[in-house]
């Protein structure tokens, strides 16, 4: 019992250890032995991705429609089971169109691009103990970097496709991704801060208690500005139908349409994958096999995108720059500098784990009210001093009325 | 030649040929995406070096800040969309002149410059050296901490042009 549990526990590791063996058993030198199973990892790792949009794309269609009171797709096999497999079929066979006047070579590259960024960032995500693409020294800085390559992808899109709704869209995309980056990023800092690393691994291992519960602040802006980097509702506006028809990737067709479309789906999959490794404690918990907990992490986050998706409006460009600029960054600034003095203090203070944890998840709710009291009091002082001088003016127009 | 050498050999043709097209390239939309990949180039060899933080942040703000703001820029540039100009003007002769003679300074002071050389690969916590280093009084706090109040003057001076005048 013990050992069929300690084999599906670390099966991966086992499978790559024997494939080591084997390799080296045949003769294969060592540079010949880490690029097979490096391509191996790379072949894995892609599939995960790809198979992850086909199930995604269903799975968001039928918990849409769950919530919209519908059937969703219920033809295509038992239950809609087939309909991505019918999708894939008919993105396939669709005709490979070209705008007149497009760039040739930047509307191609465009979905290259895009789809390449949303996927290599899968090389830093731990599936389990042992069990990863490659266990870099700066994994979560890499995700981070590697993702910010697919805004050069959005605006060749924009910018190749002759267009101008691609191109208005590649301008709001672009301002959205580059602004959400930085409060994702100090969210990411006060995370790396506290774990004293930015191996995926080491984060992982950091969290006895899972980061959700220490630094919820720092959780709940990282999902925030994950759904906006993403582009899903409610920061859907850079590919608005009702305004710019569908944004950057109007004039792509068949493959490439279906290559933007997966960019997103995989980068709603990275995302939802980061916060469960930095923030829900990875592939750690009771009782079921690593791989299972991160699957089930993993799509915690991607339930709350269909979820927010289903449920909220889209907002408008200037709420949008506001939240970020006026209320998200300046939080995580002040947050972390507030968590690098309270971690500081109580470690100093030589406080125990549970201790430590209390005081900083109390610190980080305290902060959290705060920062939702404080604008929603200058909000009702600024709508009550519109108000005033309103009312006093309609009162004359009124008394003036009846004068007459 | 070694594997190394061969990628080497590989980045830096990657790197000067993109660098070249971004000079020479007609359109200016072109030449900034010339100018991202040389800095993709250059990523690479600081991978090469075993500096992988380097080549992260070259990534993260070379790639995904700067280039972004370079392509605004030159979105916002009256006219570049249409007849683009040759990339050449009647001063080509004389800038190849000076340029050339600026080599010509220049080379033989890297040729004879005595480059550090160490044959011990990187440790494996340079970040956490690094992070120290510029937080330590004695290596680069002082730089570090110029830097950074450098570039809050010019947030601040930015944030002053743009405001709206009331």
């Amino acid at each position: 019992m013990e050992q069929i549990y300690d084999f599906i526990y670390n099966l991966l590791p086992y499978f790559g250890a024997w494939l080591r063996g084997l390799l080296q058993g045949w003769g294969f030198p060592e540079w010949a032995v880490a690029l097979t199973i490096g391509l191996i990892k790379a072949f894995l790792l892609a599939n995960f991705g790809l198979i992850g949009f086909a199930i995604l794309t269903y799975v968001e269609r039928k918990i849409v429609a769950r919530f919209q009171d519908r059937l969703g797709p219920n033809l295509a096999g038992p239950y809609g089971i087939l309909q991505p497999v019918a999708d894939g079929i008919k993105l396939l066979t669709k005709e490979d169109t070209m705008p007149v006047g497009a760039d040739r070579w930047v509307y191609n590259l465009a979905p290259l691009i895009i789809a390449t960024c949303a996927l290599a960032p899968l090389v830093v995500i731990p599936f389990g103990p042992g069990a990863i693409g490659a266990d870099l020294n700066i994994g979560v800085l890499y995700a981070l970097a590697v993702g910010a390559g697919a805004l050069v992808g959005v605006l060749m899109a924009g910018w190749g496709s002759n267009n101008k709704y691609a191109l208005l869209g590649a301008f709001r995309a672009v301002a959205q991704l580059i602004s959400y980056e930085i409060p994702s990023v100090l969210s990411v800092v006060v995370v790396v801060m506290v774990a004293g690393t930015m191996s995926t691994v080491g984060i992982v291992l950091a969290q006895d208690i899972p980061y959700l519960f220490v630094l919820p602040l720092a959780a709940l802006v990282f999902l925030m500005s994950g759904v906006a980097e993403v582009g899903r509702t409610p920061f859907d506006l850079l590919e608005a139908e009702s305004e710019i028809v569908a944004g950057f990737h109007i004039e792509y067709s068949g493959m490439k349409f279906a290559l933007v479309f997966l960019g997103e789906f995989v980068h709603a999959l990275v995302v939802s994958a980061l916060f469960a490794v930095l923030f829900l404690g990875g592939w750690r918990g009771p009782w079921l096999p690593p791989y299972l907990w991160t699957l089930i992490k993993m799509s915690l986050g991607i339930f709350l995108f269909f979820w927010l998706r289903a449920t909220l409006p889209r907002i408008r460009i200037d709420q949008m720059l506001n939240l970020n600029w006026k209320f998200l960054t300046p939080l995580m600034i002040l947050n972390l500098i507030g968590v690098a003095l309270v971690d500081k203090g109580l470690r100093a203070a030589g406080a125990t784990t549970g201790l430590w944890a209390v005081g900083m998840f109390a610190f980080n709710m305290a902060m959290l009210i705060g920062a939702l009291a404080l604008p929603g009091y200058l909000g009702h002082r600024a709508r009550m001093a519109a108000m005033a001088p309103a009312s006093e003016e309609e009162g004359e127009a009124l008394e003036a009325a009846a004068a007459h | 030649m070694t594997l190394i050498q061969a990628v080497f050999a590989l980045l830096a043709i990657l790197t000067l040929g993109a660098g070249l097209l971004t000079v020479l390239s007609r359109h200016l939309f072109h030449a900034v995406l010339y100018l991202i990949l040389s800095l993709v180039g250059v990523a690479g060899l600081f991978v090469l070096l075993e500096a992988e933080f380097l080549a992260g942040v070259q990534v993260l703000i070379y790639i995904g800040a700067i280039s972004i703001l370079i392509i605004f820029a030159v979105m916002l540039t009256r006219g570049m969309a249409r007849n683009p100009g040759p990339p050449l003007n009647n001063q080509s002769l004389a800038a190849a002149v000076i340029a050339g003679l600026f080599f010509v300074l220049l080379a033989p002071v890297i040729a004879g410059f005595p480059w550090p050389q160490t044959t011990q690969g990187v440790p494996a916590d340079a970040i956490e050296a690094l992070g120290r280093s510029l937080v330590d009084p004695n290596q680069f706090a002082l730089p570090f901490e110029l830097a950074s109040v450098m570039i809050l003057a010019a947030l601040i001076g930015a944030i002053f042009i743009a405001r709206e005048k009331r």
